[in-house]
């Protein structure tokens, strides 16, 4: 029970969908669109999500600049998550990728084009054509900020359709109705007013993104703290593959900021303390080009080995000097405003200091392609969690498997986005009357709220996150063993355990960034439990999950996805739900695994 | 008169941008200049803070000029805080 009585104002939509990045609202604008009512709740304003942080583009084989097949598509992704995606799950999101581009372009996303007016598609890292063989170019692109364009058509959209907004509101929890267990609601801080509010939906859609900012180093925003996933393992559930977590190669030593994949592309090349090309030794065909994993796993072999460069030889260089002012300009625009102001070098004359940087969660929030939340209940592997939905990055289909292709996370959050419309307006008739909760339902989430606002412990809530962060740089890093996961988990238990102790400054509930980041602390630290203790279960090397002392993957016995819940106390449950190696239609075949080469 | 803290927190939420980038230049400024701000300079950023983060970016960047001058006294002393040159 709460300490204090609250008072909570209740809003009554068909659906409420947290979260307003590219999933929360492409899902929220095609609830509007079929005439459901529908509410988006999200703590910053829609076009600051991190979607925006997308510039590459979005896969879909259109085949407007020369052969194309989204089967090769399929193949491509299969491949590329190593064997772990739900091939059912890939089908759709590769054949219902066209059809969703198209809609975007309807929408007005200004996408590039080519002279004939088509949308002009660019090549990307593991995209192929007739299964391994060509180049295909199928990343379509709005210049380099599609991931905005994105967010400012589809929030455009949303308020053409009268979808309501409730803008900078911190989800703190979900609420069940307690007489059936229902999943019925969130309850969320009006951060400008101070107010509580419950949103109540026939679905709850949780689009709240990744939780890169479990880690030290990362490509992520502040924003990315995983609060779905957080309020999930609260209400008991499980989270799926939390052990697979990709890395970029080339985040900038200490801020974490991310130079492109293209630098490498335009002729950049790494070298170790020795000035040594070490790519060479490790990918002789492909070299700098090899694709993330390839790439980050021998940076942190050159490190381990003492070959890092600068104080602590922690790091390794990226060169760009020989290719000459000129070239940088016209072909790698900012990036020597982003070297010269996040590694204070120059580009033209010194290399970037980088390192591999946390950059995507593969795993999250079990779904099947509708988008609904899954569980394994007894032998059922794919039980559906009623009134629950996930999508995006916070979300686990499993369409990425053990490594997700580049362009295809933007992909990913349109094809599902639509998918929890398109579901819910099967299911949801509108305006369909809610059941009033009874009275006690609010008091867990409640004091849950109030236990933390008055959290008065020693601990500051910046000292307890770093600990966090720094514990799963070092213990569920690009390589991983048995001793270093076996110690990683008893250090994360420790900070989990030290959550006990954490102390909130300001009690007030407006603009109280020391409250919410406390919230997404413990968030975050959920899921840093779930994915060091992840791993450490996982004796096989698959995609982004490296294990030195289990190189191979093992497909006989983990061919399958983790389920892991974490309780109050920290500790972890673990499960198992088969990979669906079917495809859905017989349009597409399954793929058999064999082992993935470049 | 300087803001009181209070209101500042407001500022401090609406530096969190959709990329870490942003995050840390717009971040990184208040934490230099919040304390001496005044009512006059509060306005100012809370309005540069409404601008998309494209438009920020090039502006900082320096790839683009914001089209009021007191953004501009802002944005120059972001870059120069980043190591630009004045």
């Amino acid at each position: 029970m709460p300490r204090e009585s609250y008072k909570v104002e209740t809003h009554q939509y068909d659906v409420v969908v947290v979260g307003a990045g590219g999933a929360g609202l492409r899902a929220t604008m095609g609830l509007a669109a079929k005439g459901l009512s529908a509410a988006c709740v999200t703590k910053v304003f829609p076009t600051r999500s991190h979607t925006v942080a997308a510039q590459g583009g979005v896969a879909a084989a259109l085949g407007n600049m020369g052969e194309d097949d989204w089967r090769y598509h399929f193949y491509d992704t299969v491949k590329g998550g190593d064997w772990l995606g739900d091939q059912d799950a890939v089908e759709y999101m590769c054949r219902e990728a066209i059809p969703a581009i198209i809609e975007l372009e309807h929408f007005g996303v200004p996408f590039s084009r080519t002279p004939d007016g088509k949308i002009y598609q660019r090549p990307f890292g593991g995209m192929t054509t007739r299964y391994g063989e060509g180049t295909a170019q199928r990343t379509c692109a709005a210049a380099d900020r599609t991931g905005h364009a994105i967010l400012h058509t589809l929030y455009t959209q949303a308020l053409k359709h009268d979808a309501k907004f409730f803008v900078e509101y911190f989800a703190t929890d979900l609420v069940k109705d307690p007489r059936d267990g229902r999943i019925t609601g969130v309850l969320a801080i009006d951060l400008n007013e101070g107010t509580l509010h419950l949103f109540q939906g026939h679905a709850i859609v949780l689009a709240t993104g990744g939780y890169g900012r479990a880690y030290f180093s990362c490509t992520s925003a502040h924003t990315c703290t995983g609060d779905g996933g957080g309020m999930v393992l609260r209400a008991g559930l499980a989270l799926q593959d939390l052990e697979f977590v990709q890395f970029h190669p080339t985040g900038i030593y200490g801020s974490g900021c991310l130079i492109t994949e293209g630098s490498r592309g335009e002729g950049g090349f790494l070298t170790n303390s020795k000035g040594e090309r070490f790519m060479e030794r490790y990918a002789p065909n492909a070299k700098d080009l090899a694709s993330r994993d390839v790439v980050s796993r021998a940076i942190t072999m050159e490190i381990r080995e003492g070959r890092g460069v600068g104080e602590h030889a922690d790091h390794v260089h990226l060169n760009l000097a020989h290719l000459g002012a000129d070239v940088l300009k016209e072909r790698l625009p900012g990036i020597s405003e982003t070297a010269r102001i996040f590694a204070g070098v120059d580009v033209t004359r010194e290399p970037i200091p980088v390192l591999p940087t946390v950059h995507y969660n593969m795993g999250g929030i079990p779904t099947n392609h509708h988008g609904e939340v899954v569980q394994k209940v007894g032998d059922d592997p794919d039980v559906v969690v009623p009134g629950l939905y996930a999508i995006g990055e916070a979300a686990c289909v499993s369409v990425h498997g053990a490594n997700r292709l580049g362009s295809n996370s933007l992909l990913d959050l349109v094809v599902f986005g639509r998918a929890v419309a398109n579901r819910c307006a099967e299911v949801i008739k509108p305006d369909t009357p809610h059941h009033d909760l009874p009275s006690d339902a609010l008091d867990p989430a409640l004091a849950y709220l109030d236990r933390l606002r008055h959290a008065n412990g020693g601990t500051p809530t910046a000292e307890l996150r770093t600990r966090m962060q720094k514990t799963m740089q070092a213990d569920a890093a690009v390589f991983r063993t048995a001793d270093s996961l076996r110690q990683g988990c008893a250090k994360i238990d420790e900070v989990f355990a030290g959550f006990e102790d954490i102390r909130v400054s300001d009690r007030s509930l407006i603009w109280n960034s020391d409250l919410v980041e406390t919230f997404e602390l413990a968030n975050l630290l959920g899921q840093a439990v779930g994915t060091m203790h992840s791993a450490e279960q996982r004796p096989e090397s698959r995609g982004a999950h490296a294990r030195e002392d289990f190189p191979e993957r093992d497909d006989a016995h983990w061919m399958k996805h983790t389920l892991v819940t974490v309780d109050d106390e920290g500790r972890c449950a673990f499960d198992y739900r088969p990979v669906h190696s079917n495809t859905m239609t017989d349009e597409v075949k399954s793929i058999p695994p064999k082992k993935r080469v470049y | 008169m300087p803001v009181p803290p209070a209101r500042l927190k407001r500022l401090q939420w609406r530096c969190r941008r959709g990329t870490r980038e942003l995050d840390a230049l717009l971040g990184g400024w208040l934490q230099d200049h919040g304390a001496s701000m005044d009512e006059a300079h509060f306005a100012t950023f809370d309005a540069l803070l409404e601008r998309q983060d494209p438009e920020l970016w090039d502006w900082l960047m320096g790839n683009a000029e914001p089209p009021r001058a007191d953004w501009r006294e802002i944005v120059d002393e972001i870059r120069l805080r980043a190591g630009f040159a004045p």
